[in-house]
């Protein structure tokens, strides 16, 4: 199966950059590269905690109480 | 606490009345018959330990996780969670429409919406996913002998199926808040198949140094031959605690569900459903997930390499060994010493020994644990 990419330009000085960054590393093009840092940033940017409900919590501690979990 | 992956708990546990209508409306549906890994993959899906997926996978994903490694919004996800059918079964089901899960006992268990119906190529899923094509690997031969037909779409679980274990079943929306009622700000997830021995203490107990608490989370379901029993693993992991944990800083849940034995790509996943107990770090140990020699010992570790936006944390440990030098248990990195000074935690020399009716010596395993071992009659899977 094929992979399906989107066309993104950098400035080719950036681009050299990188290529030099990624010389003898595991990464084996500037697309992946970029590809890694850009998820490990949006990652760092989303994802707000879960928030349950008053009532949701009781029940499920009167459950954690009666299975030991909690004193 | 730490958001679960894809920022949402899932929750498709069907209650009170939109419950009843279903019960209802389920004794009209055509039904497919599933079996009990796929009931177990349904309850995943809906109590939310699959999060973010509400139903079993469409084209689209399907494709997207076998050659990328992530669901189609770009989302970290490495094993396919996938139901099939055979093609005359699923003729009768049509797209848009409603089909009734049923338990080998006709047992209505879940609602399906069928939303798509596709083909697709079994030795690509086989060797995408476990990187051989061999049969003699459990995962292959379990693809193979797969129905031809995958059908998709979100399901809604009408009720929990009991198990031996349900003293020990928790809803990651369960554990997030045992983990919060507990002050535990930061959770290793420990994911184990095996009864323990002093090298997963040790591996355990390096981790909670640094984390509030640990999460030990046995997967109960299929194993392979020679596997120890769901039972003897629960019990020799509550005598382990019981004896050498803090109470409030060690906690133990069953993850029901079957093993694919998919090596690195199944570490992803198994952090990814530790993240959505409320794990903040997994620990990822040699050969995690593996089977035979499929893979190479760190493979599990290396992988994670290609997932920056995981959203938890791997702790990556080599193998403890006890060394008569040091007479302590370390491992390669701490140790100075030669082979010939090590004891391997090896666990056929533990097993066999056990089977002997033999205590192993107090370095590889705990006599209370080896105790409660030799009490079942019966430990391993036939």
């Amino acid at each position: 199966m094929e992979k399906e990419f989107m066309t993104v330009s950098i400035p080719t000085s950036l681009y050299k950059k990188i290529e030099e960054i990624i010389k003898g590393t595991e990464v084996t093009s500037v697309a992946s590269y970029i590809s890694k840092v850009l998820r490990e940033k949006l990652s760092q940017e989303k994802e707000a905690g879960e928030v349950f409900s008053k009532e949701d919590e009781e029940k499920v501690k009167e459950r954690l109480k009666a299975l030991g979990y909690i004193d | 606490m730490i958001p679960p992956h894809g920022g949402k708990l899932v929750e498709r546990v069907l209650k009170g009345a939109q419950r009843e209508e279903a019960l209802e409306r389920v004794k009209c549906l055509p039904a497919l018959e599933i079996d009990e890994e796929l009931i177990s993959d349904v309850e995943n899906i809906a109590t939310g330990v699959f999060s973010p997926l509400e139903g079993f996978m469409g084209r689209p994903d399907f494709r997207n996780v076998l050659r990328e490694m992530r669901l189609s919004n770009d989302l970290p996800w490495t094993i396919p969670i996938v139901l099939d059918a055979s093609g005359q079964e699923a003729r009768k089901f049509k797209e848009g429409e409603e089909v009734a899960l049923t338990n080998a006992g006709g047992r209505p268990v879940a609602i399906l919406h069928l939303e798509e119906k596709y083909e697709y190529d079994k030795e690509d899923l086989a060797e995408s996913v476990f990187l051989t094509r061999d049969k003699a690997h459990p995962g292959v031969a379990k693809v193979a002998g797969m129905k031809d037909v995958l059908l998709a779409g979100p399901v809604d679980l009408l009720e929990v199926s009991p198990t031996p274990f349900d003293r020990y079943k928790l809803s990651p929306k369960e554990t997030r808040i045992l983990f919060k009622e507990k002050g535990w700000k930061t959770v290793v997830g420990f994911q184990t198949r095996n009864t323990p021995h002093i090298g997963h203490e040790y591996v355990q107990k390096t981790a909670l140094t640094f984390t509030d608490g640990i999460f030990v989370n046995p997967v109960i379901g299929r194993k392979k031959k020679g596997d120890f029993k769901d039972e003897v693993i629960l019990a020799s992991y509550d005598e382990l605690i019981r004896n050498y944990y803090l109470k409030e800083r060690a906690v133990m849940a069953i993850l029901q569900m079957e093993m694919r034995y998919a090596g690195p790509r199944e570490a992803i996943f198994h952090a990814i459903i530790r993240k959505n107990f409320g794990c903040t770090h997994i620990i990822i140990g040699r050969d995690h997930a593996g089977v035979g020699s499929y893979y190479s010992p760190y493979a599990a570790q290396d992988i994670f390499e290609d997932f920056p936006d995981l959203g938890i944390a791997p702790l990556f440990f080599k193998s403890f060994y006890y060394c008569k030098r040091c007479q302590s248990v370390v491992n390669e990195k701490i140790c100075p010493h030669p082979p010939s000074e090590q004891i391997q935690f090896s666990g056929t020399k533990i097993r066999d020994m056990l089977v002997k009716g033999e205590i192993p010596p107090a370095e590889l395993i705990r006599p209370e644990v080896a105790r409660v071992i030799m009490a079942f009659k019966d430990p391993f899977v036939e």
